[in-house]
């Protein structure tokens, strides 16, 4: 699962990402992320607190999502080159649900002597409704 | 509706230290097998000095400060009920490499606090920001977390 060393001239704005499909949320995924987490908030291992909150029961954390969009990312170029990665939260993702992690590079750029990308990120669920928006810039190495 | 008098807040310091066993747990729970998070032999061999951190680890940093502190800290002080909150976004620019050893420190500060009216009615957002230093005083991170209050 080794990222393969991508390199700034073989990318283009445009340019889709390989894209994750993770398998589908499980509840004990939820109660191992709260505990490597920290984020015992217990909307999301407390079925009766889910309830209460109007979800119907428990929700996936927005952050564990976020992961596999930082997954998306660092699978396509490794963790040293991610210099930014921002999400915006859409929709919650349940239990069963089923994430796909892409992006499309949307700005190819060089500052001083780093050569750089901005990544256009989306994580949806089966019914392709997006739970997540973000961005992610990275720092490609060069050939030359 | 939150108390904007609190906003420019600075609440104390979180400080957590960074080990190769929480980094594998954390990696294990999102469901990243890449072993640069589990072996510290393969992540040599991908040009790093040993095990590296996944890009969201550092949502630990607060949850898991050896200082205290935490976002259920800020949400007691601002008095928002736990049962109307939501993490609307989140952004971290990674400065420096984090690595295990790494004793790492910083101060939440809150941003902005604004209203926004939707379907719903109107929710309240919270923006909080942590700068992590390293142990060598180097800045290593910038964390800005958005946080949603419905009400």
């Amino acid at each position: 699962m080794a990222a393969k060393k991508v390199y700034f001239e073989d990318v283009n704005v445009g340019d889709n990402i390989p894209e994750l499909v993770k398998p589908p949320i499980d509840e004990t995924q939820l109660v191992m992320y709260a505990g490597a987490s920290g984020d015992f908030n217990p909307l999301h291992t407390v079925h009766a607190f889910g309830e209460k909150a109007g979800f119907g029961g428990v929700i996936a954390h927005g952050m564990l999502s976020m992961g596999f969009v930082g997954q998306v990312m660092t699978d396509w170029v490794g963790n040293k080159a991610l210099a930014k990665l921002s999400v915006n939260f859409r929709t919650i993702t349940k239990p069963k649900d089923v994430v796909t992690c892409k992006g499309t590079i949307t700005k190819k750029y060089s500052e001083g002597d780093r050569n750089l990308v901005d990544v256009d990120l989306v994580a949806q669920n089966q019914k392709g409704e997006k739970t997540i928006v973000g961005k992610a810039t990275a720092v490609l190495p060069s050939k030359s | 509706m939150l108390d904007k008098s609190k906003i420019g807040k600075e609440y104390p310091e979180i400080r957590f230290e960074v080990e190769k066993g929480k980094i594998r747990e954390f990696a294990r729970a999102i469901g990243d097998k890449s072993p640069v998070y589990y072996d510290e032999e393969a992540a040599k061999e991908e040009g790093y000095e040993g095990l590296v951190m996944p890009p969201t680890f550092p949502t630990t940093f607060t949850a898991f400060s050896i200082t205290g502190g935490g976002l259920f800290r800020i949400i007691d002080d601002l008095k928002i009920d736990l049962i109307k909150v939501l993490h609307g976004g989140q952004e971290y620019e990674y400065v420096k490499p984090i690595k295990p050893g790494d004793t790492v420190t910083g101060k939440t500060k809150i941003l902005d606090m604004f209203e926004k009216s939707g379907k719903g009615g109107t929710m309240d957002f919270l923006v909080l920001e942590t700068t992590y230093s390293n142990q060598d005083g180097e800045k290593v991170l910038i964390d800005r977390s958005t946080v949603i209050i419905r009400n």
